[in-house]
């Protein structure tokens, strides 16, 4: 009893100290292992999914493309201005992070819509500049709907087009953190404050990784 | 032992008045019974774009913590809610023009209980939004 005691403590007390060096997030993706030469010799090399290039129409009419996310992590999401549900509530936990990191440019922010039809460069800047986001950091874009909805399959985001559903589109309110390698470090409810909160805690875990 | 019981039987009496004074000292009961089912109804039809302490979210959503607004409107609220509504109004001096969409789920009771609701939770008004007075609102919607 005793003794399981004593373990349990040395245990427990190995885990805390080691937490502030070994902490690192994980990567997030089925990873594929492939055999590589290098030097005349085979090695494996573990390959991890990442966002692919792409390039959207953002709230100034100005092409968009992955380079302007280039050397910096990014938070990602799929949105629409008139989301009656759950968007409003994402946004509204997005912007705590914005206004954390306002003017730190090592991050980007980058709100997809998936309505289309309806919200044109013009009104994604209407309802940026009304959402309270007056700089570059936070891009809001718009595309086909087959390059939005095919891209947020690649960050795991589930998209569709569904006339049932309040607003004509179902999709799930997830947070995407990205690295500067474009891999998925993180995913986070975001109609979900302590998820957030654990999204705001990550963004700083992973700013160590480039210092 | 019958003391006691007695003891016992004076002791929640006096808890329970005291627990019902200390929550709403200046609302009476019904109208704290309407505020309390009102809160459920605000958290899944209404928080989302109001916020949960009715704060609003930037120029998007407006805020339901202006009074004199609340006051100027009352009769209009009842339309405002099961119908949605849109054009530029103006709360606590801030220009609003967005549209909010209709809640034709919503019974003239579920409305009676969100609004005095908000008006007792996030403005200073004690007082109730019968289901009288919501079913008369309706009426005379534009
Ligand atoms: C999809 C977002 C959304 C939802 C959900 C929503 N509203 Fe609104 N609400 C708005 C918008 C936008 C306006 C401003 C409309 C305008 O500019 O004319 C507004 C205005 C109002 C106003 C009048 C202005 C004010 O600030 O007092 C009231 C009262 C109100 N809403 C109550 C409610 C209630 C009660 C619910 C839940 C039953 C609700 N709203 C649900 C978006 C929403």
């Amino acid at each position: 009893m005793i003794r399981t005691f004593f373990c349990t403590a040395a245990c427990a007390l190995t885990f805390v100290a080691c937490q502030p060096t070994a902490k690192k997030l994980p990567i997030i993706g089925e990873r594929e292992v492939v055999q590589k030469e290098i030097e005349g010799k085979m090695v494996a090399d573990t390959i991890y999914p990442t966002i692919p290039k792409f390039e959207f129409l953002n709230q100034d009419s100005v092409m968009l493309s992955d380079k302007f996310f280039d050397n910096k992590i990014y938070v990602a999401n799929f949105f629409f201005t008139h989301c009656p549900s759950i968007c409003p509530t994402m946004q509204r936990n997005l912007l705590k992070a914005y206004e954390k990191y306002k003017n730190d440019n090592r991050i980007a922010f980058l709100s997809h819509s998936i309505d289309f039809k309806y919200d044109q460069p013009h009104v994604l800047k209407s309802y940026a500049s009304k959402l309270g986001v007056d700089n570059e950091q936070w891009q809001f874009v718009t595309g086909t709907k087959a390059a939005i909805y095919g891209l947020s399959d690649k960050y795991l985001v589930y998209t569709k087009e569904d006339a049932s559903v309040p607003g004509g589109y179902d999709h799930s309110g997830y947070l995407v953190l990205i690295d500067h390698d474009k891999r998925i470090r993180g995913a986070y409810d975001g109609t979900n404050s302590e998820e957030v909160e654990k999204l705001l805690a990550d963004i700083d875990i992973l700013l160590q990784e480039y210092k | 032992m019958r003391l006691f019981h007695i003891f016992i039987i004076l002791g929640i009496t006096i808890f329970s008045l005291a627990y019902l004074a200390s929550c709403h000292s200046n609302l009476n009961i019904e109208t704290a019974q309407y505020a309390v089912n009102g809160q459920k109804l605000y958290t899944t039809n209404c928080q989302n774009c109001h916020g949960a302490k009715g704060e609003g979210l930037g120029k998007l959503y407006p805020p339901l913590t202006d009074a004199a607004f609340f006051k100027d409107n009352r009769a209009k609220l009842s339309c405002m809610v099961k119908n949605g509504m849109q054009g530029e109004i103006i709360i606590h001096g801030q220009v609003f023009n967005e549209k909010m969409p209709a809640n034709p789920q919503l019974s003239e009771l579920d409305i009676a209980y969100i609004l005095t609701y908000i008006t007792t939770n996030f403005t200073q008004s004690d007082s109730i939004y019968s289901h009288q007075e919501v079913k008369e609102a309706l009426k005379n919607c534009n």
